[in-house]
């Protein structure tokens, strides 16, 4: 129950995140959509890999060796995956930034490839 | 009104894609593997008590390497497309910071980044890590640039830092190749006691070295930022 929980709210959150990098157009609302759907990757790799009743992949005193463990490897990626999308978020906010400042504005439609 | 009508079509295909996630329902089933492989292996191989941590530095360690390059790219190139010319601080206003932000920042910023010291050595142990810790470093910078303390880092230093560290993974990683059983084996350290700080071989080292290039990097985006934010008012 719930990993379904957690992955049905990924699933929504990559959804909301879609539907915000297509309708909107301004840029700062298209890359807060692409952090969204970034998010929601997140939840549901994490959440595939739950398990009920099962620990956190970290072995101390207080578990027995021989308990049931989540699958630590879909928490791995999403660590690699979370570092990334910061990495592409700041990239992307970084050209926002510098075609705001070359032509004032931060709608997508006023880039048209014939008006350079 | 055509882009709105492929706009939903995309979001309903997309929704169907990712409906068989939704219900079909992965718990209780039996782990793959490979997870398998690195849960009943990891421990007495690399005696590290995080097994993610054991899999991000060790069994996967290449993709870290290749993680971390990511990061140097993307934070290369926002310096590329936010630099200015050196010496143009002029338009930068100064505003100054309220007594509070002031005062506390003067105290929270040890803590801070003593904090982040403390998460990315005891990465191996406990839930954490270089990126996090690393993270939580950059934020201590970022607490002393908003309250005006820091006008702006020293480059030299950044730059130092942050190719020390990231030329010491590579090395620390090409030492597993002749001492250990190949590249980024940590097991050329001894593995200490279980639970200790100084167990799992090099994985705190390599975690550390990782935590301090991350840090440095963010830094490096925080200050482009700002760096550009005074250029544009």
């Amino acid at each position: 129950m719930t990993a379904s929980i957690i992955i049905a709210a990924g699933a929504l959150l990559i959804l909301i995140g879609l539907w915000g990098l297509l309708t909107r157009s301004n840029l700062i609302k298209m890359i807060l959509g692409f952090t969204i759907m970034d998010t929601g990757t997140h939840l549901l790799i994490v959440g595939l890999g739950y398990r009920d009743g099962a620990a956190a992949p970290i072995i101390d005193g207080s578990i027995p060796a021989t308990s049931a463990f989540v699958d630590p490897v879909p928490s791995a990626l999403v660590l690699t995956a979370i570092v990334i999308g910061l990495a592409v978020t700041a990239l992307m906010l970084a050209y926002a930034v510098r075609l705001h400042a070359s032509r004032g504005s931060a709608v997508i439609d006023h880039f048209k490839e014939n008006a350079l | 009104m055509i882009r709105r009508i492929l706009s939903f079509t995309a979001l309903i295909l997309s929704a169907l894609l990712l409906s068989p996630f939704v219900f079909t329902t992965p718990e209780g089933g039996e782990l793959s593997g490979v997870a398998n492989d690195y849960i009943e292996q990891a421990p007495g191989d690399l005696n590290g008590a995080n097994l993610v941590t054991s899999i991000i530095v060790t069994y996967r360690g290449l993709d870290t390497l290749g993680e971390v390059a990511v990061l140097f790219a993307a934070t290369a190139a926002v310096g590329l497309l936010l630099s200015r010319k050196d010496g143009d601080d002029s338009g930068t206003p100064d505003r100054n910071a309220s007594e509070i932000l002031r005062t506390g920042s003067g105290i929270l910023f040890p803590l801070i980044i003593i904090f982040g010291a403390y998460i990315f050595l005891h990465g191996h142990l406990s839930p954490g890590g270089g990126f996090q810790g690393g993270v939580v470093i950059a934020t201590g910078f970022l607490l002393l640039l908003l309250s005006g303390r820091a006008k702006k880092f020293n480059h030299t230093v950044m730059a130092l830092v942050e190719s020390l560290s990231g030329f010491a993974y590579v090395a620390v990683a090409l030492v597993g190749v002749f001492i250990a059983g190949g590249f980024l084996d940590p097991r050329f350290l001894p593995a200490g006691e279980f639970g200790r700080l100084f167990s799992a071989g090099a994985i705190p080292v390599i975690y550390s070295l990782i935590g301090l290039k991350v840090g440095a990097e963010l830094v490096g985006i925080l200050d482009n930022m700002r760096r550009r934010e005074g250029a544009a008012s």
